[in-house]
């Protein structure tokens, strides 16, 4: 018994024979140093370290204030084909911020899925959801061509053809006395249930809403 | 009649023994240069005993077949310097601004600098080549089985050098920021957004927002020109402190060669 005590250390210093050990004292004064020192450069360190860090990281977790922009007047969008609007994503920056929206009055022969009812007008992003080259819209063949990878979509948006895994992203409409405006952007699946913008080649069918989530930058109205 | 012996001169008044390699005459002003550079090197030698090391590094004992497949390595090292060159000068003229400024300022650089479009041009081909030697020195490394005991961590620090290599022509390729570069930059941002669950959060870090940015175009800068160089240039002076330290290997075509009185000494 008493053999098994010897053989166990003590807590106290005192009892394990370190020169110059105080009565009482736990921790040997070479080590408080030690980690004296180590955590005084942890925290140097830390100090310059982590708020460069914030400032890397914090656009990820910014919310974009919603824009809404005027883009004509309510007569002017017809019910059966696009008119082509220039709206500023990303103001102060010229052309690099500006896109293409393909706008349509409306048509309750056309826009049968439940998520468009009671819309007024149909807001169509020129982003391709394969991987964000500009789509244009070819009037004689009723479809939405991409140059970069041969991304084919019909007249609601929804792929045919070519890579991508959904249809073309959609932005909110409002009309504001006889003006028609272009607001938020949001992302939809192949039904066109509406998502929170994602970015393209982005899935959104099945798990992929799961596997690519909604990000705080970007959220939908 | 004999000559009597001259008296015994004072110390101060007689002529001084020659210096070491002045035997032959005066020193001449090659002679002092000489002895100039010896002084500065071995001033500094003795307070750094750098020679040790530069000997350590330079004069290796290199393998018998050793050739010149041995020697992409340092080609790719130099593509490196000359990228970091160029590109320190390059960055005097350029201006990463999104709304027509830098598109504008490499238009200056390369139509009306002297001398600007060939130091451009250095450093845009200079970059493929950089890329190229990087895939054949990693080709050499992996066919003569360089990559094997005790080299292993040399392959995992090359791989890092690799990638780094490509995120220094991913981030350089906006800088023009003309249509290719714009566009080339957008699809290579939704190409890695499509990286399941960080994807998304990876492409709003590099863009820094959710959208093509105001300081998108300064990040790409930023990341191009002083954060990867510098892991770079950290990771290279590993990469060749360990092939300085391990020595390199022989080609696998080269035979062992046992000495003849070992043989006698088995049997």
């Amino acid at each position: 018994m008493s053999d098994k005590h010897e053989k166990q250390k003590s807590k106290y210093t005192l009892d394990r024979q370190i020169p110059g050990a105080f009565d009482g004292e736990t921790v040997t004064r070479r080590r408080f140093m030690t980690a004296t020192v180590h955590t005084t450069g942890a925290i140097a360190a830390a100090s310059f370290a982590l708020p460069a860090l914030g400032l890397a990281l914090g656009p990820i977790f910014k919310s974009t204030p919603h824009r809404w922009e005027t883009v004509g007047t309510v007569d002017q969008f017809p019910d059966n084909n696009y008119t082509p609007v220039v709206v500023t994503l990303t103001p102060g920056i010229g052309n690099a911020g500006e896109a293409t929206v393909y706008v349509r009055k409306f048509n309750p022969e056309i826009d049968t899925d439940i998520y468009d009812r009671g819309k007024q007008f149909i807001a169509i992003s020129n982003r391709c959801a394969h991987l964000g080259c500009p789509v244009r819209w070819v009037d004689a063949a009723e479809r939405f061509i991409c140059p970069c990878h041969g991304g084919v979509y019909n007249l609601l948006g929804v792929p045919v053809g070519g890579p991508p895994v959904r249809p073309l992203d959609r932005f909110y409409t409002r009309v504001v006395g006889e003006y028609v405006q272009v607001g938020p952007r949001f992302s939809v699946n192949s039904k066109l249930r509406p998502f929170s913008p994602r970015d393209p080649g982005e899935p959104l069918d099945g798990l992929g809403q799961y596997l690519y989530p909604s990000r705080p930058g970007a959220q939908k109205l | 009649m004999p000559k009597l012996p001259a008296p015994p001169l004072p110390s101060a008044l007689k002529a001084p023994p020659p210096r070491p390699g002045e035997e032959n005459g005066k020193a001449t002003p090659v002679d002092q240069a000489k002895e100039a550079g010896i002084t500065v090197v071995d001033w500094v030698d003795e307070r750094t005993s750098l020679s040790g090391a530069a000997r350590w590094l330079m004069f290796r004992k290199v393998p018998k077949g050793t050739n010149w497949f041995y020697t992409l390595g340092s080609a790719t090292m130099f593509a490196f310097l000359s990228q970091a060159v160029t590109g320190v000068f390059l960055a005097m003229y350029y201006r990463p601004d999104a709304s027509g400024g830098a598109y504008e300022s490499i238009r200056y650089l390369t139509n009306d600098v002297f001398l600007g479009q060939f130091v451009r041009g250095m450093h845009k081909w200079g970059s493929t080549v950089m890329v190229v030697l990087v895939f054949l020195h990693m080709a050499r490394t992996f066919f003569f089985g360089a990559y094997k005991y005790p080299r292993e961590l040399n392959w995992v620090i090359g791989v890092v050098l690799l990638i780094l290599t490509m995120v220094m022509s991913f981030t350089g390729y906006l800088l023009p920021f003309d249509q290719r570069a714009y566009w080339a930059t957008i699809v290579g941002l939704n190409i890695n957004g499509t990286g399941p669950l960080v994807g998304p959060y990876l492409s709003d870090f590099l863009r820094g927002g959710p959208e093509f940015g105001a300081t998108t175009l300064s990040r790409f800068y930023a990341i191009h020109m002083l954060l990867i160089p510098g892991l770079l240039a950290v990771l290279i002076g590993a990469h060749l402190y360990l092939v300085a330290k391990l020595g390199t290997t022989a080609p696998p075509w080269q035979k062992a060669e046992s000495r003849s009185e070992l043989l006698e000494a088995e049997v």
